[in-house]
């Protein structure tokens, strides 16, 4: 078997109406309504506690619905088995230490893929290719523990690459990396949208989101107060509405509104705007 | 104040020293930050700084740690605990695991320190409000967020109103509002009178918050200084460490014939 048969749906993601009530009673989502098309990169933001890590919980079935559905690649997935919506959704936690288990990289890498029934070649090329590209394939024989923290969430990266599920899902991935960790999440996230997959990622990181992401979604108290482009998210007229759920524009985004020029998300955007004044 | 001199530490199990040389003191009300990329060590060079490598984790330290003029070689955990307070990237690590709400989890660093009861209770309320944590007071220590642990693990330190503290990643799991809230905490603390050494990738918060900033590579530490001449250090990218955000920007529109002064102009 080469990949899960999934039908040539033209929509990744289609929530509707989704509540979520832990049992202790915080109602951690209040009427989400989200329509993410296959091969869309979607980033989530929104300060801690908005929502963001139960909703995408909600996509791979770790967490059901209080009320609302929510449909992956056009089918429901209250009706799809876990392991049928393992092999559509990819999820990567914050905490790489609640995913990982195996004592040796490359197993780490390969029980995803396995578990979805490829085996023999198949199996080593999914996993180097997958350890290839978080950079760590000279690790494979490696513990997972003897690496730091931020490479043991690139081993948990890797892992659900691994599984080339047509959606990928990253709670905060460049949490504790440095400039090298972070440029190779970008790079990541970029390949994943070059083959057409979809990701949605959460994160606090805005320089990151700006330069990352076609679609930015906010979320505030558990519902989506926003959700455009870099350029629309991150526009003036935008600013009260993220000060209210105490996020701030990337540097580059202010810049571009102090010196006139609209909106420029990205420092690339600034500095064509600047040349352009110039000419 | 507390000085690392000559310092290099071996894991326990480990033929080769994770730090080599290091010297760095911190004096009395001093921020200082820490960067390099990753493990180079950063966190190494906390563990050694609090004194947990070697006197919690075992390993092999040559050269000295001292507090306040005392050397600390062969001082059991409680004594350095006493000193030092320490806050690491994970909050879940030091978790104490026997409180049961929030509020006791805050409360017993002080209680600890054998504080009265009543001392105990209002540095507790304190340090929660100081975070605008107040409302997570009655909440099980071991169901919460990322970022919400995160701030529990800080406001625990807080009510210690230790000397001295070393953190490594303090706001790693935090949003901006509460990577905002730590720093006023820790410029608090520093304005206090309290020595901390803060280990960060977020270059920007540095900025804003430190005074010196030390760089580490490889081991070893290759540069200590005002913190906006090593945050602008043409080397900082090769050493691994990404610029703050007003560097980067300045350096992209020099890159381009434009003056980098546009970025203050505009923020």
């Amino acid at each position: 078997m080469s990949g899960p048969a999934i039908g040539a749906a033209a929509t990744a993601i289609r929530v509707g109406g989704l509540v979520h009530v832990y049992p202790e009673g915080t109602r951690a989502l209040d009427g989400i309504d989200l329509e993410v098309r296959v091969g869309e990169v979607v980033a989530i933001v929104g300060q801690n506690g908005s929502g963001k890590s139960t909703l995408v919980r909600h996509l791979n079935g770790l967490l059901r619905p209080t009320e609302g559905s929510v449909e992956i690649l056009g089918e429901d997935a209250s009706r799809l088995r876990v392991a049928a919506l393992a092999a559509r959704v990819g999820l990567v936690f914050q905490d790489p230490d609640r995913q990982i288990f195996a004592r040796r990289v490359r197993p780490e890498v390969a029980f995803g893929p396995a578990n979805l029934g490829v085996k023999g070649k198949a199996l080593d090329a999914a996993v180097a290719e997958a350890l290839g590209a978080v950079g760590l394939a000279d690790q494979a024989g490696a513990n997972p523990y003897d690496l730091g923290y931020s490479r043991r969430k690139l081993l948990a990266i890797a892992s659900v690459l691994a599984m080339r599920t047509p959606i990928v899902v990253l709670d905060e991935p460049t949490t504790g990396q440095d400039l090298r960790g972070v440029a190779r999440v970008r790079a990541i996230v970029a390949g994943l949208a070059a083959e057409g997959r979809t990701v949605v990622a959460i994160s606090h990181d805005m320089r990151f989101v700006a330069e990352t992401f076609r679609r930015v979604v906010v979320m505030r108290a558990g519902r989506i107060a926003l959700d455009g482009t870099p350029a629309e998210v991150f526009a003036e007229p935008a600013w009260p509405l993220l000060a209210s759920t105490y996020l701030e524009p990337p540097l580059a985004a202010r810049v571009g509104v102090g010196l006139g020029l609209g909106a420029t998300p990205t420092e690339a955007s600034l500095v064509e705007a600047l040349a352009a004044r110039g000419r | 104040m507390l000085a690392l001199r000559g310092a290099s530490y071996r894991y326990a199990g480990y033929a080769k020293a994770a730090v080599h040389d290091v010297d760095l003191v911190l004096a009395d009300g001093e921020i200082v930050g820490l960067v390099g990329a990753n493990e180079a060590g950063k966190s190494t060079i906390c563990l050694v700084a609090s004194g947990l490598a070697p006197a919690s984790i075992g390993g092999g330290l040559t050269g000295t740690l001292t507090i306040d003029g005392e050397p600390m070689a062969g001082r059991p955990v409680y004594d350095l605990a006493a000193r030092v307070a320490v806050g690491f990237q994970d909050p879940a690590t030091q978790r104490s695991g026997i409180a049961a709400t929030v509020f006791e989890e805050v409360a017993l660093g002080p209680m600890n320190l054998g504080l009265p009861a009543a001392e105990t209770i209002a540095r507790a309320r304190e340090a929660l409000a100081l975070l605008r944590i107040q409302d997570l007071a009655d909440r099980d220590p071991a169901r919460l967020s990322g970022g919400q642990g995160q701030l529990v693990a800080i406001a625990s330190l807080l009510a210690m109103r230790p000397r001295h503290v070393v953190l490594d990643e303090p706001t790693a799991q935090l949003d901006p509002e509460g990577t905002r809230l730590v720093a006023e905490a820790l410029r608090s603390m520093a304005a206090a009178g309290t020595a901390l050494l803060v280990a960060e990738q977020k270059t920007d918060l540095l900025d804003e918050l430190c005074g010196r900033v030390v760089v580490v590579a490889d081991g070893r530490i290759v540069a200590d200084g005002p913190t906006a001449g090593i945050l602008g250090d043409e080397r900082l990218e090769s050493w691994g460490v990404e610029p703050p955000a007003r560097v980067r920007l300045g350096r992209a529109l020099a890159a381009r014939g434009l003056d980098p002064a546009a970025v203050e102009v505009g923020a």
